[in-house]
């Protein structure tokens, strides 16, 4: 088996013209699947037996949890990998990761909690799942603190490398935390073994928009650190040759 | 129309939950975009100090 395409990618001038022309062909299918699945979920999808129309909120609630510990998986590999073969355009991926991963977790925890409070009578309880994804927002602050309190950026990429790599044990604890101990969230009804719990008029638009929210952060990845590439490379040559070659995007 | 938005009464927890989403989804765009757009700016600027760039 070839390594060339692996050590073409980690070639910053190569990785950014790449990164250049695959982002449109993320963003626009990401739209297209978010736009469908909100129609498909806010219009068409029935009400639920027990929670009525409540249960909407999984179609923004399911996709930023999805993407709260998928981004924070990318985000440790992507270090792993720069601290491993030392490829800089690794360590500017897992650093364009962080902002993005921190924003949806967030987005988790809000939604969850409105989910919760008609659902459960509460906003807050310090439930496994809800503890766990709390700490994952710590994780992805300190991940952010630390790159930001480092002056040098190679020791900013190595020390907070570390970090994400010991953090993501966090991931699975996360997703079997419904699993392995009482808990008030309800078990996985998409990300399990086997069939879905959940009827397809309800699971389409729920996996469109988890596929949509999925193909988003990949475009948003990209063009974050297409702009991280840029700024640790900034006196080589091959900038004056993208830059000046018209390039645009 | 009303019956849709009202949501069976969970419009209070419904809403709030899609704009908020809906804010951080033009929050990441607008920030990357801006981000990638001053990095490139800068690498111009230091290339037209170079003398590099027309």
């Amino acid at each position: 088996m070839s390594w060339l395409w692996f050590h073409k990618l980690g070639s910053p001038p190569h990785f950014y013209r790449m990164a250049g022309k695959i982002v449109p062909w993320l963003a626009w299918p990401a739209g297209l699947l978010c736009l469908a699945g909100l129609v498909m979920g806010l219009a068409f999808a029935p009400a639920d037996y027990q929670q009525g129309e409540g249960y909407r909120i999984i179609f923004v609630h399911a996709p930023a949890a999805w993407l709260s510990v998928m981004i924070y998986t990318v985000m440790a590999v992507s270090a792993a990998v720069g601290l491993i073969w030392r490829i800089n355009v690794c360590h500017a991926l897992a650093a364009s990761c962080a902002g993005v991963g921190a924003s949806f977790t967030l987005v988790a925890l809000v939604t969850g909690s409105l989910w919760g409070k008609p659902m459960w009578g509460t906003y807050w309880e310090w439930d496994p799942r809800l503890t766990s994804e709390l700490l994952l927002l710590f994780l992805y602050l300190g991940y952010m603190g630390l790159r930001g309190a480092i002056d040098d950026p190679s020791r900013a990429d190595r020390a907070s490398a570390v970090l994400a790599i010991v953090g993501v044990v966090n991931v699975p604890i996360i997703h079997y935390s419904v699993l392995w101990w009482n808990s008030l969230h309800q078990a996985p009804s998409v990300m399990q073994a086997g069939k879905p719990t959940m009827p397809p008029s309800m699971y389409v638009p729920l996996l469109l928009m988890m596929l949509g929210f999925t193909l988003y952060f990949y475009a948003i990845m990209f063009v974050r650190a297409r702009g991280e590439v840029l700024r640790r490379e900034r006196n080589a040559r091959w900038v004056g040759e993208a830059l000046g070659a018209g390039e645009a995007a | 129309m009303m019956h849709w938005l009202w949501m069976g009464g969970y419009w209070p927890y419904v809403w709030p939950s899609y704009l908020l989403t809906l804010v951080i989804v033009f929050i990441n765009i607008a920030a990357a975009r801006r981000s990638h757009r001053e990095a490139r700016r800068d690498a111009q600027r230091r290339l037209q100090m170079k003398g590099e760039q027309p």
